[in-house]
């Protein structure tokens, strides 16, 4: 009752401040970057941040609230789809591990979308393992060395700063000897190529980092606590990943329904039943994911965050599968094999042979569905870990 | 209860899909969550289900001539008044709605409790209360009258159950109309009825025209109950026969399809959540038992294989509770269109998913899930009888061709 009455007066409250804010700033004027940054500074970005942090930190649930009004006025977007990367993972990361001058010095322009951010983790030998890394970094009084190569990095080309995640000390076991960094994306020593993915365009890319340049003030979380900030930036990657707030039919499920609908003579008795179990299980995947958004509100954080993502991959690639077999001979078909750039990725885009494609990534990216299946067996249900033949020093484990 | 189903929409005859209306939103948002007053009763009844309704004497029991445990369902009725839990405070009932009596349900279901709280306190009651009865509820309400739908246990949600009792001519000799409460007689059989054999009441669907819904004493002359061997005998199923039996009416026509389609959409919807109750128990026993169990000098529960397979199973079961929990929400909300939505989702994802766990767990557990000592096979018969009660998931999944707008193709010529 006193939650409803405070979070009714809290949806008033914050509906008065933009109405303020806009009376006091042109959403229509010249610059919308300064109309963003001002709106940063009155709390209205991300009402769940910190005051001082673009926030008020109130209830998350509540953010909606601000960006429909802002929305209904036409105020400039900070466009979140072209920094899924910054928001989703490092802001939060930023805010829970940086320090108050780092809050301070990266969380506006990343919100405003002045800079761009990417994620350096994954290598060509450290995968699933990621721990397991081998790009170095190596002290030298304020600065740190960088040298080794990443992989699979979204946003690399269009990104000003990357979360970096080394290897400071070899000497001690694999995940205590890792240190996390804001690496400038603009500098000599980083190359970008882009790398090419099955569906035929590039989303991703490759970074080689030859003797490139960081502050020790660009380092977040205390040295050698690379992996404990490493898993809070994972961990949202998660959630970001299946964990999204959707309609009814969202998602894949839509045009596979879509395509049954207008297309009654694409219809077989073994496609019906498929599409009833697809549509049941999608329906019933989305409401364990309002459940999840529930519980988050409520303050009970559950472990179904991970359940949400193993979940969406299936789903996706059941679904898209069964899409190219309800389009028959157009299935044969494919919209183009082009390399291009995307600007982010889009799972439900394109056509069914593409959703098809990009599908099988969503079971690898963010965590192996194998990768998450031992952390629900172990950290949900408590069984015991595999035997470990890698707990010696790092630089001692095979290769 | 929250919602009177009089007048409310007939489940399942109001289409709704995306078709021209765009994309489904239901009105309410649904609270998938577990209250604390739900959380209260939860721990009462886990309690006294932990303490009266071990497995072994679970199992035991199901060898007897006894196969229902009415001294646990006096005690479930007294103590934590289970069998009123639906039944509306003025007639004697604790005023409780869907969501809490979903709550009791998985309880139940973890326990496998042989009682008939699905059937009397959820089907029957949810019958009688929608056909506007005043008289009977507070008998059951107090738990001094068990009742039972007399229907099979394998009637689906979608369509009206074909009778097979008829009305009769009233015999030369017996009670005549006016003698107490009865008013008309039936003759039929009726197989495969659950929750029949510790009931005192039947409510009888009866064929002609119009359709109607009767009220039987068990006690009554002409009335036999034979006991069937059943795949679940926690639930042990039973052939009614009734020859000349007196009987009262309590619906007619309309209301008693209504009250029919509304009594089988609430078992279907509670169901699930006691399918919800033993995969989640069948889950815990499983993980339990392969962190204690040492094969190759380490636990087998530190085998990728077996992790993954729980892993899996554990994400089926939150998808599942998500399930259940929308459908007992909005059948705590009413009978329209989205509850019979709701109930399709939960009965089709909890009839998998409990099959899936006890399935699991007599894998999981090797030749030891195998014997009869052991309870794995109490959750896997439970379990399967479950999928088929009250609409296959397939079924329930058929349902959605309307419910969702996707129609099947048309028939080849």
């Amino acid at each position: 009752m006193t939650t409803e009455t405070s979070a009714a007066t809290d949806r008033d409250g914050l509906r008065a401040q933009v109405a303020e804010f806009l009376a006091a700033h042109d959403p229509h004027g010249a610059d919308p970057l300064e109309f963003l940054r001002a709106r940063f500074d009155a709390g209205l970005a991300w009402v769940h941040y910190p005051a001082g942090l673009g926030g008020q930190g109130l209830p998350r649930s509540l953010q909606v609230v601000v960006d429909r009004e802002f929305m209904a006025a036409g105020a400039p977007s900070n466009h979140p789809e072209l920094n899924g990367i910054g928001l989703g993972m490092a802001a939060p990361t930023i805010l829970a591990h940086g320090t108050p001058e780092q809050n301070q010095l990266w969380l506006r322009p990343l919100w405003a979308g002045e800079e761009v951010w990417c994620q350096l983790f994954s290598e060509p030998g450290a995968g699933s393992d990621l721990a397991g890394l081998a790009t170095r970094a190596v002290r030298d009084g304020d600065t740190w060395t960088v040298n080794g190569q990443k992989v699979w990095t979204s946003s690399a080309h269009m990104a000003r700063r990357a979360l970096l995640v080394a290897r400071t000390d070899p000497d001690v076991p694999k995940h205590e000897g890792l240190t996390y960094f804001a690496l400038d994306m603009h500098q000599p020593g980083v190359e970008v190529r882009p790398l090419r993915q099955l569906t035929g365009e590039a989303e991703f890319n490759e970074v080689f980092l030859t003797d490139a340049q960081v502050a020790d003030g660009d380092r977040i979380g205390a040295v050698g606590q690379g992996w404990a900030v490493s898993m809070a930036t994972l961990m949202n990657e998660r959630v970001s990943i299946g964990g999204a707030a959707m309609p009814r039919e969202g998602g894949m499920i839509a045009p596979a329904a879509r395509t049954w609908r207008e297309h009654p003579e694409k219809r077989t008795p073994g496609l019906h039943d498929r599409l009833l179990r697809l549509w049941a299980d999608a329906e019933v995947a989305r409401l364990a994911g309002t459940r999840l958004r529930q519980q988050l509100a409520a303050g009970q954080p559950g472990p179904e965050g991970s359940a949400a993502k193993l979940t969406f991959a299936r789903l996706n690639q059941d679904i898209s599968e069964f899409e190219v077999e309800l389009d028959g001979p157009d299935g044969l078909l494919y919209d183009d094999w082009t390399m291009r750039r995307p600007e982010g990725a889009n799972f439900f885009g394109r056509t069914s042979g593409y959703r098809f494609l990009r599908a099988k990534g969503n079971s690898i990216e963010g965590g192996t569905s194998e990768i998450l299946r031992n952390i629900i067996a172990e950290r949900v249900l408590g069984l015991p870990k595999e035997a470990r033949v890698d707990t010696g020093p790092w630089k001692d484990l095979p290769r | 209860m929250t919602a009177a189903p009089t007048g409310a929409a007939m489940p399942g005859k109001e289409p709704v899909g995306p078709g021209a209306s765009g994309q489904v939103r239901p009105a309410r948002v649904a609270n998938l969550l577990y209250t604390d007053t739900e959380e209260e009763l939860r721990a009462a009844v886990r309690g006294l289900l932990e303490d009266k309704a071990f497995w072994r004497d679970v199992l035991a029991r199901t060898e007897t001539g006894q196969t229902y445990d009415d001294k646990l369902w006096r005690s479930l009725a007294g103590e934590v008044g289970c069998a009123g839990l639906l039944i509306p405070e003025h007639l004697g009932g604790a005023g409780a709605t869907f969501r809490e009596a979903a709550v009791v349900a998985e309880e139940i279901g973890r326990a496998i409790a042989p009682v008939p709280f699905l059937g009397s306190a959820v089907i029957a009651t949810t019958a009688l209360w929608a056909a506007g009865d005043t008289a009977l509820l507070p008998e059951l309400a107090s738990g001094a009258v068990t009742a039972s739908l007399a229907v099979p246990f394998a009637t689906g949600t979608r369509t009206r159950p074909d009778p097979t009792v008829r009305l009769t001519v009233p015999p030369k000799s017996g009670p005549k109309p006016g003698d107490g409460q009865a008013d008309h007689w039936l003759a039929g059989t009726i197989s495969g009825v659950a929750d029949a054999l510790p009931a005192s009441l039947l409510l009888v669907p009866v064929d002609g025209v119009p359709y109607g819904l009767y009220a039987v004493r068990t006690s009554s002359p002409g009335v036999g109950m034979r006991p069937q061997a059943s795949l679940d005998m926690t639930r042990q199923l039973c052939e009614v026969h009734l020859e000349n039996v007196p009987a009262q009416r309590i619906a007619v026509g309309q209301a008693a399809e209504q009250a029919m389609a509304a009594a089988l959409l609430a078992g279907a919807g509670i169901l699930a959540s006691e399918q919800l109750g033993a995969a989640e128990r069948a889950l815990e026993i499983t993980v339990a038992y392969v962190k204690e169990r040492r094969q190759f000098a380490r636990p087998v529960g530190s085998f990728q294989a077996l992790k993954h397979r729980l892993a899996d199973l554990w994400v089926a079961v939150t998808q599942a509770r998500a399930a259940a929990r929308y459908a007992a929400d909005w059948l705590a909300a009413g009978f329209g269109p989205e509850t019979t939505l709701a109930v399709a989702l939960a009965k089709a994802s909890c009839s998998d998913t409990g099959l899936k766990a006890a399935q699991e767990m007599i894998q999981l557990h090797g030749g030891i899930g195998f014997t009869w000592e052991h309870p794995a096979h109490l959750f896997l018969k439970r379990a399967k009888a479950d999928s088929l009660a009250l609409g296959t998931a397939d079924a329930h999944r058929a349902s959605l061709e309307v419910l969702a707008d996707l129609q099947p193709p048309k028939a080849s010529k």
